[in-house]
């Protein structure tokens, strides 16, 4: 099973927050290859996928930021009316929830990626495996 | 013409207060010194002893009394009778999470609801008037101090507890209330209903006795003039023995003490020394009838000034002006007492740095507490239901250590403002 190193980050819902992390991580020449933002009223959670997540990582902690390392899947979908519906009629099947999910482009063409976080990570393998969905492994994603 | 409870306490002359004063002092001090191994104790320590105490200018020999004692003796080692006499407990928050408790015998009651019917009195109310009690009801004294001084002058008493504003107004209106008791705040929220309900033509309200919370001249005025009555303070402590501790008359500038119960003294927080009246210090009071739970010498922490000017009352007991602030750190937020130490606890419990701030804010007249805290490493997770998860933990384990709701608000690491010497840990932007 392939698995994709996701950073996620505690920020404060004040303006400018998140355009700190992107100089920070910028200056140091890392690519972003996803970004996404869960919010709360006052806070917000921001999950990313880079070129270099233990470059990332190291600027990130030196400056001051409270960060989660985690494995997520990418799993492949087809880029197309009802590509989505696939994975999740397989995944209710399996009794799967998700915790989390976005999207990312991939660099073969007629693919998306879906970035999930599950809760059985154990049923979720054996579901991919089974039913011959496609994962993405660093590479497919453009990460070192 | 102005009604006296008990006329011949509340307007003794300046000779036999005094010797009331001494006489009820003299002995309290051997009740104590006989039946609290803890008071004898730190009398010892200090070298004085029952026979020392002869007049009332012996009382600043007698050592200080503070929370920290009763939270020493938690939940009853300075209890002074047999736990066979006693007939009730009340209870208040304390310092780190203890709470006081208070223990009273029937006789303790009995002055207790004096001192409330002595207020209720001053405030006007007579067996003719309908008294609504409105502060919560259960371990706070607030209920039931108010409610068994209305009993005492055979109001018809209205059993209402806090809270549930719609019955308040409904049995306001069907029953006629004419004397309402609550905090400042709540009377303030429900002169805000009445008026959008637009029932003001039906209520019957004279007076209030509001307590339990810091207010000031100016919400004062907008009561009166929203509800249409005259608004009274009200001052105690349950460590003394609930509200009534002092109360308002009709001049409405200042608390007369009820001395013949509790005596009052002001001194120099810093210092520990007694200072004259007119000075501004922190108050203290000597409780010389209470059998139960007798403090005496206890710090209130409360900021202010006695004075003895004649009252065209009639009344001669001392008045006491509304507390200025405190000695400590603690807070009154909703009438209940909040101390910074308490929440600093429950944080380090929930795995939170002890950098946090406190902001207290009064809002639609009643009083919001909201505590800002750091995330942490261990705390943060990826999964936003996780950390709402552990935020709910939080507001309820802060709920179970202080009774009240305060709103948490997590932010970022180094965010709240590291100071070089005594960290700002309370914004209170409350107008007063």
């Amino acid at each position: 099973m392939k698995v994709i190193k996701q950073i996620s980050l505690f920020l404060e819902n004040r303006s400018g927050q998140l355009l700190e992390i992107t100089k920070l991580l910028s200056a140091s020449g890392i690519d972003l290859k996803a970004v996404h933002i869960a919010e709360t009223a006052d806070y917000g959670i921001i999950r990313l996928i880079t070129d270099d997540y233990e470059k990332a990582c190291e600027i990130l902690k030196e400056n001051g930021y409270i960060i989660s390392l985690n494995d997520v899947f990418a799993v492949g979908v087809s880029d197309k009316s009802g590509g989505l519906s696939e994975l999740l009629t397989v995944m209710a099947d399996y009794e799967i929830n998700i915790v989390y999910m976005y999207s990312v482009f991939g660099q073969k063409h007629g693919t998306a990626y879906m970035v999930l976080r599950v809760d059985n990570a154990e049923m979720f393998a054996k579901m991919i495996e089974e039913n011959n969905f496609i994962t993405a492994d660093s590479a497919e994603l453009g990460i070192k | 013409m102005e009604k006296y409870y008990q006329k011949e306490f509340e307007c003794a002359s300046a000779e036999e207060m005094r010797a009331i004063q001494t006489e009820r002092l003299v002995k309290q001090v051997k009740h104590v010194w006989d039946n609290v191994p803890h008071y004898r104790k730190k009398m010892e320590e200090k070298g004085v002893c029952p026979d020392d105490i002869k007049t009332l200018e012996d009382l600043s020999k007698l050592p200080f009394m503070t929370k920290a004692d009763l939270r020493d003796c938690y939940p009853d080692g300075l209890l002074a009778v047999p736990k066979a006499d006693c007939v009730r407990i009340h209870s208040t928050s304390g310092t780190t999470g203890k709470r006081v408790v208070a223990f009273y015998t029937q006789h303790d009651v009995d002055l207790w609801e004096d001192c409330c019917a002595r207020a209720l009195t001053a405030a006007g109310a007579t067996n003719e008037d309908v008294c609504q009690v409105a502060y919560g009801y259960g371990l706070f004294t607030g209920g039931a101090g108010l409610h068994g001084g209305s009993h005492k002058i055979g109001s018809l008493t209205l059993p209402m507890s806090s809270g549930n504003t719609d019955r308040q107004l409904q049995f306001m209106t069907d029953l006629g209330s004419t004397v309402l008791c609550c905090t400042p705040s709540y009377a303030a929220y429900l002169a805000e209903c009445i008026n959008e309900k637009g029932i003001k033509d039906q209520i019957k309200l004279k007076a209030g006795i509001f307590g339990a919370e810091a207010w000031s001249e100016s919400m004062r005025q907008s009561i009166q003039e929203d509800l249409g009555i005259k608004a009274y303070d009200i001052y105690g402590l349950t460590e003394i023995s609930g509200p009534g501790v002092a109360f308002e008359c009709c001049e409405q500038n200042g608390m007369h003490v009820n001395e013949d119960h509790f005596i009052p003294e002001i001194i120099d927080p810093e210092t520990l020394e007694p200072l004259p009246l007119g000075t501004q210090g922190e108050l203290v009071f000597t409780s010389i009838t209470k059998e139960a739970f007798p403090l005496l010498r206890y710090r209130t922490r409360d900021i202010c000034i006695l004075n003895r000017e004649k009252c065209s009352c009639g009344r001669t007991l001392v008045k006491m002006c509304k507390p200025m602030g405190r000695s400590d750190d603690m807070l009154i937020v909703k009438g209940v007492n909040v101390f910074p130490s308490q929440i600093e606890t429950v944080l380090i419990e929930q795995g939170y740095q002890s950098n946090y701030q406190i902001i207290v804010d009064r809002k639609n007249n009643s009083d919001t507490l909201e505590v800002m805290v750091e995330m942490t490493q261990e705390n943060f997770s990826d999964s936003l239901g996780k950390i709402t998860e552990m935020e709910k933990s939080l507001v309820a384990a802060l709920k179970a250590m202080l009774g009240i709701y305060a709103k948490v608000r997590l932010v970022a690491p180094k965010s709240i403002a590291r100071s070089e010497g005594k960290a700002v840990r309370v914004i209170d932007k409350r107008k007063i």
